[in-house]
């Protein structure tokens, strides 16, 4: 009865609430609304103060143009050469992040020693420091290992400063895996190796799909290490992206740029789409842990 | 285990290479974060007291780089602004966040569906971001121009173009990005406190925004701390977000820290300068997380 008389009493409230909340979803998609209109319509209807409307003439050219044909850098070679390099630099980089994240975690919580705690704590430090410390020594360090400004030198970089935070992911994971398990296990006498395959990494899947998507996001999205330490035949799709746009030279082709923007942003849009709620995971882990 | 070692020399090895074997599988971690983190940090904080130019070198100059970053106007510029920025930037998102996950926690219908909304900005590379808000503040074509061309001939927002707001530009794209983050931390937060002490007082007749002063928020610390570290960290690392949407101009009057230090080891060919400004935003850093970090793993033990 009572419930009944205060949801009522309640209404203009929530239509306001709900008015607040579609007001907020306008905010955040706004800019993305702005990129997918713009990258489909001739440059000339942006020029002309037409930024916020429907295009009145739709076309694909400006995705046609940012893919294959558009001025990056000094090349007329489009975003596809720099799309697949950031593919290329990724994939392995996330998978050896993660993988050497799983093994440490399982070390640092079933086969604990003295100075764990702190050798962790060393380890996360390490994700947080400004990564201007670094770029002038491992500018060098590649240079000597002969990996400077090559996609290889970039996956190295990428794999060395992501196990930081692939190792808390896993850990933390772990932390929380019976470690009755592991010592029954060993009482049996399977060894090292193969309790960690056979029994903590068959339970390891969500924890490796928050991890995956992190250091993918993480990488993909990365800048600074790309415009330090590569060339330009092996910059990843946010350098050359920047370069499509900030180059000064002829007419500034805003659709094109809308289209380059929204295909750099695609991958990582696509798997927070598909797999949100990890990702959401992912970032609260990072921070807020336990 | 020294029993057993003495009884049987050959299980020993085999023994000792077990109780080895986790430290092994770890040590490969260990020097790479030796090397790379702290071997690099002391490289770097060893630079900045020498006179390296283009090209690292070893004579030792002292204090001389600290005491010219300070003389110079850039470095001047890129603090204050940071300051700006981080103040405008870690209050407006923790404002903003919170508002959103306190709306978001009236049983919202189609909650998750709002929430993937505000949230979508923190998988995009601050590339994007930056671009899509470089044109869309852009004076020539983007909002002036639009709000012109409905009527308003007069409109005028070109903070973009302008030494002194330009930077207040840089926390517009920065709070879209990053505010739907806070909301989901505080609203991790929210849902983590206990729901009889609300009714409690909700039956003793406390108003809804009693209710949040004094029950709600004070519970929010945790999540505050964390939004803080995560946020001023973010703020003092800033460097893709300012080169894509002012590329630290007009002029220098978007420089930050972060663009300096690029800047005056790489074009300018001033390592020693560019070195000695990486190790204030290091400790800068430092200074926060280090704090932080310790009591989060304390708590663990």
């Amino acid at each position: 009865m009572s419930t009944m008389s205060r949801s009522s009493s309640l209404r203009p409230a929530r239509v306001i609430l709900y008015l607040l909340l579609a007001l907020f979803c306008i905010y955040y998609l706004l800019p993305l609304y702005v990129m997918v209109v713009n990258s489909l319509k001739p440059l000339s209807e942006i020029t002309s103060g037409g930024m916020m409307s429907l295009p009145k003439q739709w076309t694909i050219a400006p995705w046609e143009s940012a893919w294959s044909t558009a001025q990056v850098g000094v090349e007329a070679t489009g975003l596809k050469p720099y799309f697949l390099n950031s593919i290329i630099m990724v994939v392995p980089a996330v998978a050896l992040s993660t993988l050497v994240g799983a093994l440490n975690g399982y070390v640092l919580t079933k086969w604990t020693f003295r100075g764990a705690t702190i050798l962790f704590g060393l380890l996360l430090f390490g994700c947080f420091i400004p990564f201007q410390m670094v770029l002038i020594p491992m500018a060098r360090m590649l240079g000597l290992m002969g990996l400077a400004g090559t996609v290889p030198g970039l996956i190295f970089v990428h794999f060395v400063y992501g196990i930081g935070f692939s190792t808390l992911y896993f850990r933390n994971y772990y932390a929380a895996f019976p470690t009755e398990l592991v010592r029954a296990a060993q009482i049996d006498g399977a060894g090292f190796f193969r309790i960690f395959w056979r029994i903590l990494l068959p339970s390891s899947g969500p924890i490796a799909v928050v991890c995956v998507i992190w250091q993918f996001t993480n990488i993909w999205n990365d800048f600074l290490f790309g415009a330090s330490f590569s060339d330009f035949d092996s910059q990843p799709m946010t350098v050359a992206l920047n370069n499509l746009v900030q180059s000064s030279t002829g007419v500034k082709e805003y659709n094109v740029h809308f289209a380059g923007a929204i295909m750099a942003a695609l991958p990582t849009l696509l798997v927070y789409i598909v797999a949100g709620r990890y990702f959401v995971r992912g970032l609260m882990a990072g921070s807020v842990k336990g | 285990m020294s029993l057993s070692e003495t009884a049987n020399p050959r299980g020993s090895v085999v023994d000792r290479l077990r109780d080895a074997l986790p430290k092994l599988v770890l040590s490969p971690t260990i020097a790479i974060v030796a090397i790379f983190v702290y071997g690099f940090i002391a490289f770097t904080l060893y630079l900045s007291f020498t006179d390296s130019r283009i090209l690292p070198s070893f004579g030792w100059v002292g204090w001389h780089n600290y005491e010219n970053l300070f003389r110079i106007r850039a470095w001047d510029t890129a603090v204050s602004n940071l300051v700006v920025f981080g103040v405008l930037y870690i209050t407006i998102c923790c404002v903003l966040g919170l508002l959103l996950a306190i709306l978001l926690d009236q049983k919202i219908r189609a909650e998750g569906f709002i929430r993937t909304i505000y949230l979508y900005p923190m998988a995009l590379s601050f590339i994007v971001t930056g671009i899509a808000w470089k044109w869309f503040l852009d004076p020539g074509i983007g909002i002036e121009a639009v709000v012109r061309g409905w009527g308003w001939e007069t409109f005028t927002f070109n903070w973009i173009k302008d030494r002194n707001f330009a930077i207040y530009t840089i926390v517009i794209a920065a709070v879209w990005q990053t505010s739907g983050f806070v909301m989901a931390m505080f609203l991790a937060g929210l849902r983590g406190i206990d729901s009889e002490m609300m009714k409690a007082a909700q039956i003793d007749g406390a108003s809804t925004f009693a209710l949040y002063r004094r029950i709600v928020i004070p519970q929010l610390r945790p999540a505050f701390m964390s939004a803080f570290v995560v946020l001023a960290h973010m703020a003092i690392k800033s460097y893709d977000l300012v080169i894509a949407l002012t590329g630290g101009g007009p002029g220098t009057a978007t420089e930050v820290p972060a663009t300096f230090m690029y800047s005056y080891t790489f074009t300018r060919n001033q390592m020693g300068i560019g070195a000695a400004s990486a190790v204030i935003m290091l400790m800068t850093i430092a200074a926060i997380i280090v704090p932080y970090l310790w009591s989060e793993l304390r708590e663990k033990k």
